[in-house]
């Protein structure tokens, strides 16, 4: 860990330096803004959490709006009977149990298949606790009462965000971070590399999606009411896959630096433009495949790497 | 001397077609076995047999006296059996180094990466690669793609390795650097089963030949023993041919 620390520097004083600052911002800011933080937040917690996994692995997961929305669930009911830590980390622990079912029996599907079932599942799961809560529950939705307050939220989120990001980090360049990689460039080399590629796949699997339910629980904070088509919006899969796609997956900050742009976009739009956000969302998938295949941090690296040639040359002579 | 791998009835059809028809042989340690015989003979459906990517249908094939069948393909690897691909298969946007480091990090002897990179460079020296590390391995042309699948083998530090068409295009120059290589590291203790199509490289190298057709073993013995066979002739050349 300390070795890692001693390679960035940079990169570890960054997030440091930011950290601090930005849990300072509280202090500053109206409410609104504090509110365009904790989305912020959310959609970069999110983003990183999916990257870990289907970035790596490259095993696109459209199931986020699942785990977020069972996180908001195990919070709406759960907070009702135990403190709200103790229901936040249900939300984590319930997320990364089903996230460890679900990828025992489905991680063997690959390319579109899977992405097909993960859309689905999020679909099923909606569907099924619809039925439960009204036919067993005799309810349509629920409510959720907390004296916490939005400084609480911005500041757990940003908690939660910060080690989303570091742990991601120090994760790909450890042992397990290599092996998911090479899941993603050649699986069936993987597994005779001596790679244990179910085991890698199914913990990793589980880990995002334990932080995408505690995102969700958090999230759910706000909500002073919610029901499964609230929870389970499929919004949030094709937003988090957007943003970790416009960063650029391959890398760590890649979610990050795009979740940021177009959590800010959406914000706008919903501000100025509220029919038009599922238009700009789709626009904005079309540009990346067409002229962003890497993403911002792909885009960005080429153009130091072509100024740095050039710089080199122009030394030379 | 206990062979160092038994492969004893091992059958495998895909619905009404047995691509693998009892198939039995023993390899003892230290030597080299060519496996050969037409296209479609169920050579490479052996290797996969082995190592896990299919499962067979009955059968066994023990490995230093144990059970593998049943095995998954890590953990055939961390046994020490090493494979590489008919159809080369690197890790493309991974350097040639990671993709070598690979084997050395998760193989029969895992290691802290440091120490993998470390040894890794030893291989690609080895295996005619030093200079070009920092390549990722989707720059590197197919003979070089195949020396690094050598050398991400060799990295998880095999007993027996098993080489599905490892020569095959190279030119004559290259094919008889591949020749020392592989004797090389029969030298060095490592056991070696080698799918081939190459007359020249079986005759130099292979100890015993096993020779498939359409699933079946039709013959067994040393290189020009079973290159004489009639039915192996037949096998290759068809029934008129082999009789012209």
């Amino acid at each position: 860990m300390l070795e890692n620390i001693k390679k960035a520097p940079y990169a570890t004083a960054l997030i440091v330096l930011g950290t601090v600052v930005l849990a300072f911002v509280p202090m500053f800011v109206s409410g609104y803004i504090m509110s365009v933080f904790i989305l912020l937040f959310a959609n970069v917690a999110l983003a990183t959490a999916w990257s870990f996994f289907s970035g790596a692995t490259r095993y696109i997961s459209l199931a986020t709006a699942a785990f977020f929305g069972i996180g908001i669930y195990v919070l709406a009911v759960a907070h009702v009977y135990v403190p709200i830590p103790i229901a936040l980390a249900a939300a984590a622990g319930i997320g990364f149990l089903v996230a460890l079912v679900i990828g025992l029996s489905t991680l063997r599907l690959r390319g579109v298949y899977f992405v097909v079932f993960t859309f689905g599942l999020t679909e099923l799961i909606h569907q099924v606790l619809n039925w439960w809560e009204i036919k067993i529950n005799r309810t349509v939705s629920r409510y959720i009462f907390t004296d916490i307050s939005n400084v609480s939220i911005y500041e757990t989120l940003l908690a939660i965000t910060v080690v989303t990001i570091v742990g991601s980090w120090f994760v790909s360049r450890s042992r397990l971070g290599f092996a998911l990689r090479a899941i993603g460039e050649d699986e069936t080399v993987a597994r005779h590399a001596g790679i244990n590629t179910t085991l890698v796949k199914v913990i990793c699997f589980a880990l995002s999606a334990s932080v995408m339910a505690l995102v969700g629980a958090v999230l759910a904070l706000r909500y002073p009411y919610i029901d499964a088509s609230i929870a389970f919006n499929n919004t949030w899969s094709f937003q988090v896959l957007i943003a970790a796609l416009l960063g650029g997956p391959g890398r760590v900050w890649g979610p990050m630096i795009g979740a940021v742009p177009l959590v800010l976009l959406s914000e706008f739009l919903a501000g100025s433009f509220p029919h038009h956000f599922s238009i700009a969302l789709g626009l904005c998938f079309v540009v990346i495949v067409y002229f962003l295949p890497g993403g911002i941090t792909r885009l960005v690296l080429r153009l130091y790497h072509s100024w740095h040639a050039q710089y080199m040359r122009k030394e030379a002579h | 001397m206990e062979p160092l791998l038994s492969v004893n009835k091992l059958r495998k059809a895909f619905g009404g077609l047995v691509a693998v028809r009892d198939v039995s042989f023993e390899i003892p340690q230290g030597s080299i076995m060519g496996l050969i015989g037409p296209n479609g003979s169920g050579k490479t459906t052996v290797l996969n047999l082995i190592t896990a990517e299919l499962s067979a249908d009955s059968g066994s094939v023990t490995f230093q006296g144990k059970e593998i069948l049943g095995l998954q393909s890590y953990q055939v690897c961390r046994s020490k059996i090493a494979r590489t691909f008919q159809l080369v298969r690197v890790l493309p946007h991974m350097t040639t180094r990671e993709n070598v480091m690979l084997g050395r990090m998760f193989g029969s002897d895992p290691t802290t990466p440091t120490e993998a990179e470390h040894e890794a460079d030893v291989l690609l020296k080895r295996v005619g690669m030093a200079g070009r590390a920092d390549l990722f391995a989707s720059q590197l042309t197919y003979i070089d793609q195949k020396r690094i699948e050598l050398a991400r083998a060799l990295a998880t530090r095999p007993q027996l390795l098993l080489l599905d068409e490892w020569l095959a295009g190279l030119n004559p120059t290259e094919l008889r650097i591949g020749i020392d290589l592989i004797s090389q590291i029969r030298r060095e203790g490592i056991t070696i089963v080698m799918i081939e199509h190459v007359m020249e490289a079986i005759r130099a190298l292979c100890d015993r030949c096993v020779v498939l057709n359409a699933g079946e073993k039709i013959a067994e013995g040393t290189a020009q023993s079973v290159l004489s066979d009639p039915e192996v002739m037949h096998a290759y050349l068809g029934v008129d041919d082999a009789a012209a």
